[in-house]
Formats: C-alpha cells, sequence, structure tokens
C-alpha cells in the first residue's frame, strides 16, 4: 500500500511537510512502515482542497488533510479498511462524496486536444502514431468526405486560428478553396516568435505527424497539392523529428502521389526562417519563403487570394493544425461543447515567470487566470502576492488581479485590452515593475520592427525612450498622456499587426498600474525597488557598528567613514550593485 | 515497408499496430517487461534528459531487467525535467518528475525490481481526449 502526499508546491505552503512527517511517525508507531510507504508526489493541479493524499491500490483521494487527520487515516483506513468519510471530496453540486481519483476527472482543469500524443508517443515512430491513430482522419475525409463536406464539418466545429488573430478556420479554408487557380498552397507557420512562447515547438517535438496529416486534409479541402512548413531555424530539434516523420509518411505513401490510392496528391517542403519576429505575420511569412525580404505587406490581397508566388495560400498555426484531425475523428459536435460561445475547443499555453509550475498546459476556453494560475500552475513561486499576467506576449496587455475571474478567451481577452496571441503566459510578481516590463516588450519590438512603416520604426523607438526616462524618475503627468496619445498613433496608423499591437503593453499597464507610472515621475521612487536610477542605498547610523565590510567590497569606493564609526554611501558615486548589502551583518545597509 | 495503398490497408495496419503494443503489454513475456518513456523535447534535453535515457538503457542491460527504453515528446511539466513514464506489467504508467542519474538509479532499485514507489511522482493532472 502507498500514501500519495502532494508535495507540490500549493500543498506545501498547506502543510504538506508536516503531514508527511506524521503519516510516516504514525506508520512506524504501529510498525507498518514496512508494509506502506509514504510518497511525495508533483501537483495534482487541485490546490484549492490541498493538502491531498491518494491512497494506492485503491485510489482514494482525500483532501484539505491536516496533520491530525494523519491518525485517523492509519488507523481507519490503512488498518481497518474503512474510508475516511469526512476527508473526501464533496462534489459541490451532488453533495456526495467522491470516494476514488477515477471519478474525480471533473477536478482536472485540462483537456489535451492537440497535445493528446505529446508524451505518449514516439515522436520519431510513425508506427506509434497510426496506432494511436494517426492519419485515420485522412482516410475518413478522403473516403467518406467531399471537400465541402469537410470544410463544413471545421466551420461547424468552431475552430479559430491559434496563431493570435483567432480567425474561423473553417472560413478560412473556405475562401482559400473558392479560388481558381492552377496551383495553390497550405502553409504552416511554425515561427513562434513571442519571447516565452514555446507551445508550437512542443508539438512539432512531440507529435509531428498530427500536422502534416491536418496539412493534407487542408490541401484535400483548398485543392493544393502542396505544402510548406516555414519554422524558425533555431528549432533543430523540432526540424530534426519534422524531417524524419515527413521521410516516413512518404515511405508509408501517407504523402505523395495517390495518398491511400484515392488519386489525392500532395506532398511537403520545409523553409527555415531566420527567427525575425515579423516574419511570423502571414504576409511577410510569404514574402520571406519566396526570398524576398521578410516585410509585411497590405492585406488585402489576403493571401487566400494572393499569397506564396501569387498564389491562392491558406496559412494556419502549428496548434491550429493540431486540432484538426480530432475534429473529425470525433465530430464537430464533440468538439464545440468544449469551451464558450464564441471560442471553442482548448487553447495551450505556456505558463512562466513567477509561478510555481512552470510548463505547457492545455485548457478549454473560458477557464479563468485564476484557475490557471492558482489550480494549475500552483500558485506565485515563494507565497509572493500576484501583481499580474501578460498574454498575448509583446502584442499582448498584462492583466490583474480584477481580471483573475475573468473566462481565457478570444473576444474578452481583447475586452479587458490583452489579446489570446500565441499562447505565452508570464505571470508577475509583487517585486516585478510595470514600467519596466512594459520596456522590456518595447525594447523587444523596437528590436523586431522591419522599419517599413514610420509609425512602427519611430514611434515604438520614442515610446521606448519615453519609458527609459520615466524609470529613470524623469517625466510628469502630462508625459504620460503623451504617451498614450503616441500609443494610439501607432496602434491606428502602424501597417502590419506588429507595430497594432506593440503599444498594448503600455497602455494596458498605464491604465492599470497608473499610480506605478505617477509614483515613478512624481516622487522618483519605484515601488517595486526594480529601477535602478531610482533606488538609494542608505546606512543606518543606529545600526552601523563601523565593521568597515562594506566600504571594502564596494567596487567603486562609494562608502565612507572610520573604522568603529558610522559609515555613509555617497549616492552619486553609487553604482547600486548590492554588494554592500549582502556583506554588512548587522543589517545595517537598506534600499530607499 | 510496404506503401498504404487503401483505407484497408490503413486500418489493418492500425490493428497490426496496436496488437503489438497489446502483445508488449499483455503477451508472452509481458508480464516481465518494464516500458519507460523518457520526456526528450527541448526542455527535457536541455535539463539532462538524454543522459538519462543512456543510463536506463546501460543500467537496466547490466542489472537484467527486460525493458523497452524510448523516447516522447513533452510531458508538460517543465518544472521538473527531465520526466520519465514507467509502466510496469500490468500497471497503470507511472510520471516520474526531476529525474537525474541518482534518482533513476533509485527508481530501478526500487520502483521497478519491488514495485514501491519513490518521491517525486507527478499525478495526471489533465483528461484526455477518451475521456
Ligand atoms: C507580428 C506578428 C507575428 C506573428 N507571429 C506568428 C507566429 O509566430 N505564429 C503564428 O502562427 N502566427 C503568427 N502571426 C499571425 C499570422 O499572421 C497568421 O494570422 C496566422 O499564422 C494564421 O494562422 P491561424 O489562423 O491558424 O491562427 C503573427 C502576426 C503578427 C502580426
Ligand atoms: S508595423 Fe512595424 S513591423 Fe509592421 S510593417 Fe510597419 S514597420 Fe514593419
Ligand atoms: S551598492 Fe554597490 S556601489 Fe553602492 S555603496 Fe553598496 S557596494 Fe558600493
Amino acid at each position: 500500500m502507498h500514501l500519495l502526499v502532494c508535495g507540490g508546491t500549493g500543498c506545501k505552503a498547506s502543510a504538506s511537510d508536516a503531514l508527511e512527517d506524521k503519516l510516516t511517525k504514525e506508520l512506524e508507531e504501529k510498525s507498518l512502515q514496512d508494509e506502506v510507504q509514504v510518497v511525495k508526489t508533483g501537483c495534482f493541479g487541485f490546490c484549492e482542497k490541498g493538502p491531498i493524499v491518494k491512497v494506492l491500490p485503491d485510489n482514494t483521494f482525500y483532501t484539505q488533510v491536516k496533520p491530525e487527520d494523519a491518525k485517523t487515516i492509519i488507523e481507519e483506513h490503512v488498518i481497518k479498511g474503512r474510508k475516511v468519510e469526512r476527508l473526501l471530496y464533496l462534489d459541490p453540486e451532488t453533495k456526495m462524496h467522491v470516494t476514488d481519483s477515477k471519478h474525480m476527472g471533473f477536478y482536472k482543469k485540462q483537456i489535451r486536444v492537440a497535445l493528446r500524443n505529446c508524451g505518449f508517443i514516439n515522436p520519431e515512430s510513425i508506427e506509434e502514431a497510426i496506432a494511436r491513430d494517426g492519419y485515420a482522419a485522412l482516410a475518413k475525409v478522403l473516403t467518406e468526405m467531399t471537400p465541402d463536406q469537410a470544410i463544413q464539418e471545421i466551420l461547424d466545429s468552431g475552430l479559430r486560428g491559434r496563431g493570435g488573430g483567432g480567425f474561423p478556420t473553417g472560413l478560412k479554408w473556405k475562401l482559400t478553396a473558392k479560388e481558381k487557380a492552377d496551383q495553390k498552397y497550405v502553409v504552416c507557420n511554425a515561427d513562434e516568435g513571442d519571447p516565452g512562447a514555446f507551445m508550437d515547438r512542443s508539438i512539432l517535438e512531440g507529435d509531428p505527424h498530427s500536422v502534416i496529416e491536418a496539412m493534407a486534409i487542408n490541401g484535400y479541402c483548398t485543392g493544393a497539392t502542396k505544402g510548406l512548413i516555414y519554422i524558425r531555424a533555431e528549432y533543430p530539434l523540432a526540424i530534426t523529428r519534422l524531417k524524419i516523420a515527413i521521410d516516413q509518411a512518404r515511405e508509408f505513401g501517407l504523402l505523395g502521389n495517390d495518398i491511400l490510392g484515392l488519386g489525392f496528391d500532395f506532398d511537403l517542403e520545409m523553409r527555415y526562417g531566420a527567427g525575425a519576429f515579423v516574419c511570423g505575420e502571414e504576409t511577410a511569412l510569404i514574402h520571406s519563403m519566396e526570398g524576398e525580404r521578410g516585410e509585411p505587406t497590405f492585406k488585402p490581397p489576403f493571401p487566400s487570394v494572393e499569397g506564396y508566388l501569387k498564389k491562392p495560400t491558406n496559412v494556419n498555426n502549428v496548434e491550429t493544425y493540431a486540432n484538426i484531425p480530432v475534429i473529425f475523428l470525433k465530430g464537430a459536435n464533440w468538439f464545440n461543447k468544449i469551451g464558450t460561445e464564441k471560442s471553442k475547443g482548448t487553447k495551450v499555453f505556456a505558463l512562466a515567470g513567477k509561478i510555481n509550475n512552470v510548463g505547457l498546459i492545455e485548457v478549454p476556453m473560458g477557464t479563468t487566470l485564476r484557475e490557471v494560475i492558482y489550480e494549475i500552475g500552483g500558485g506565485i513561486k515563494d507565497g509572493k502576492k500576484f501583481k499580474a499576467v501578460q498574454t498575448g506576449g509583446p502584442s499582448g496587455g498584462c492583466l490583474t488581479e480584477k481580471h483573475l475571474d475573468t473566462p481565457i478567451d478570444f473576444d474578452n481577452l481583447i475586452a479587458v485590452g490583452s489579446m489570446m496571441g500565441s499562447g505565452g503566459m508570464i505571470v508577475m510578481d509583487e517585486d516585478d515593475c510595470m514600467v519596466s516590463m512594459a520596456k522590456f516588450y518595447l525594447e523587444f519590438t523596437v528590436e523586431e520592427s522591419c522599419g517599413k512603416c514610420a509609425p512602427c520604426r519611430i514611434g515604438n523607438k520614442r515610446l521606448h525612450e519615453q519609458l527609459e526616462l520615466i524609470t529613470k524618475g524623469i517625466g510628469s503627468k502630462a508625459d504620460l498622456e503623451k504617451l498614450r496619445d503616441l500609443c494610439n498613433v501607432i496602434k491606428d496608423t502602424s501597417l502590419c499587426g506588429l507595430g497594432q499591437t506593440s503599444p498594448n503593453p503600455v497602455l494596458s499597464t498605464i491604465d492599470n498600474f497608473y499610480d506605478e507610472y505617477l509614483a515613478h515621475v512624481e516622487d522618483q521612487k519605484c515601488p517595486a525597488g526594480v529601477c535602478k536610477d531610482l533606488m538609494q542605498y542608505v546606512i543606518s547610523h543606529d545600526e552601523c557598528v563601523g565593521c568597515t565590510a562594506c566600504a571594502r567590497v564596494c567596487p567603486v569606493g562609494a562608502i565612507a567613514g572610520e573604522r568603529k564609526g558610522p559609515h555613509t554611501i555617497d549616492s552619486a558615486i553609487c553604482i547600486k550593485c548590492g554588494a554592500c548589502i549582502e556583506k554588512c551583518k548587522f543589517n545595517a545597509i537598506s534600499i530607499q | 515497408m510496404a506503401k498504404v495503398k487503401s483505407l484497408a490497408d490503413l486500418q489493418k495496419l492500425k490493428a497490426d499496430l496496436q496488437t503489438k503494443v497489446d502483445l508488449r503489454e499483455k503477451g508472452e513475456g509481458a508480464e516481465n517487461l518494464v516500458q519507460i518513456k523518457v520526456a526528450m523535447a527541448t526542455c527535457g534535453i536541455a535539463s539532462g534528459a538524454k543522459q538519462v535515457m543512456e543510463f536506463f538503457m546501460d543500467e537496466l542491460e547490466k542489472r537484467n531487467i527486460e525493458a523497452v527504453v524510448t523516447q516522447t515528446g513533452c510531458m508538460g511539466y517543465c518544472y521538473a525535467e527531465p520526466t520519465v513514464e514507467i509502466k510496469l506489467p500490468n500497471q497503470d504508467p507511472v510520471v516520474f518528475g526531476d529525474v537525474d542519474i541518482k534518482k533513476a538509479d533509485e527508481i530501478i532499485e526500487k520502483y521497478v525490481k519491488t514495485g514501491e514507489l519513490v518521491n517525486g511522482i507527478i499525478p495526471q493532472n489533465y483528461n484526455t481526449i477518451d475521456e
């Protein structure tokens, strides 16, 4: 028998260590330590009800177990084989106790659709993919459906593009299908340029066949016989696995001429990007594939009309594709039951920042930020206070405490001033400065702007300069208004999505953290203690014993004072390296 | 490999492959066969999954334990890489996190040899499309 005790950071905060000790002691007292083992596990994703104890092999699932309960569990469950009713999970709807975890699927906030095979199959084996229904959707579409019917299925599913914009995928396919041309193309956008995002990489590394299969289905639906995968060269492992997968699919006759003997031809090629963020924008991506500069062009014409080599081209994101086979195998009606009214299915997020369970998650649309951060993410690191979460990367905005209960979907995120983006989610705590955060994203945008149009090229540079000044405490309330105006001009007048969204991090932080901006410009203070120029290292003369330790470690000689006498820091010389604070044994130095 | 020339071919192939998987799990010799999957996406490899996978392969052979060690993609638990899934005969698979060489050794000695669980299990916290 095993007692699994949750040792996730969330549960640790609720005393799971003490509980584990207690269980072990109780077992030893009753000389059961050889028959029953206490084992620490990672997070169950149910932190709200922690600490959790799961008993194997009967799968009993105890919630909110206190150290005092250890004795009861051992005496009742382990020795007498009776479940401890009061510790079982009470289903809020049926008011019944749920006895075992096999019936507790509902507590799991995640459902893996796009990630269904990641972590299950060997991505370098087409056999394992086929054994888990790989290419079955392609076979079904080719044998049972006309292109129009297949497109209708995607329309009915309600699937919207996962690359950021949320455009209805079925509609996009329909638009490409209706064009008449001697050659059409389907493209997979695997550029994934958001800092901190790795959803697409993980899918390609874990399940390349699902993307290949979906592209072939797309080809059948739109009338394209050629597919191109545009992937950044910085993803060597994903590239290797894709190449292996494409070769295997060809070898098996699932790519190439006369697929499954049904007269459908389709083949794939890879194209490598140099890793510019703007090349993820579909027109820039197409130009980059044509060997031109990776710069966006005005839409219309949309790629569905005039894309790669001026031919109708359907561009979709990796994760969008990964959903396609499931829709055909399970049916549009299965798929559109997941999610919210206007956003169907799930979304994969890369959770990062000051959160305990950094990783890749997939949740139904409509899950709240609170569930993602506190249940699945296990809460904020080191028990600090949540401050904000940035969704949508450099194009998105930061959301705060008051947005925690907003159900995540395309439209809700836009309504609160952010966006879904491709799925990066960066969590910030009380130690993060929102002005610096906005500045970080602007730095990225300035770097990545292609420079084709003035509002983005010059405007973002100006924005960045302004933010730089604010982090130094220079500016006024009026400047903040000017900053806001500039943001709006850039948004309204830029050519492509990069410029049209780049001011979002600034706007949303001004809106949600206006006081923090004011503190910088009016009081010359950075409340989070991040902006170096606004910090002062001060030695308290009450505490200082004159040991000279700080003066000796200061690299720039900013500290003066006699041995055994009080020391002082000359803030004009101090470079705020923090070395002195670490050395002082008397806690005499503080940051103000 | 002969080409898959028709839908029937694909269905047959799938059935065959599934039987193969089933055989591995239930067929002859299966009562001794241990299956190990190491998450080998960029995140896993960066935290040392390759070395761990090699360790499992070498050591299981040295210790005379019949096992298949394969690689797989990201399991999503980046905070606990490298992650490894172990499936003992006739048991549900168990995922272990933060598996370094030392942990891998402990897993072989305790879990694989005696079925005794060790610290670091990561519970499955999601539903699959079949639930
Ligand atoms: C600056 C910028 C960067 C983009 N980067 C990506 C990207 O990395 N991956 C992606 O799939 N889409 C990206 N997009 C969106 C694409 O232009 C396009 O809408 C998307 O690939 C369409 O696929 P979907 O409908 O499946 O989402 C980006 C857009 C802009 C404006
Ligand atoms: S908005 Fe920026 S990235 Fe887009 S075309 Fe203009 S300069 Fe280039
Ligand atoms: S923070 Fe660095 S530079 Fe400033 S006084 Fe301390 S040691 Fe000297």
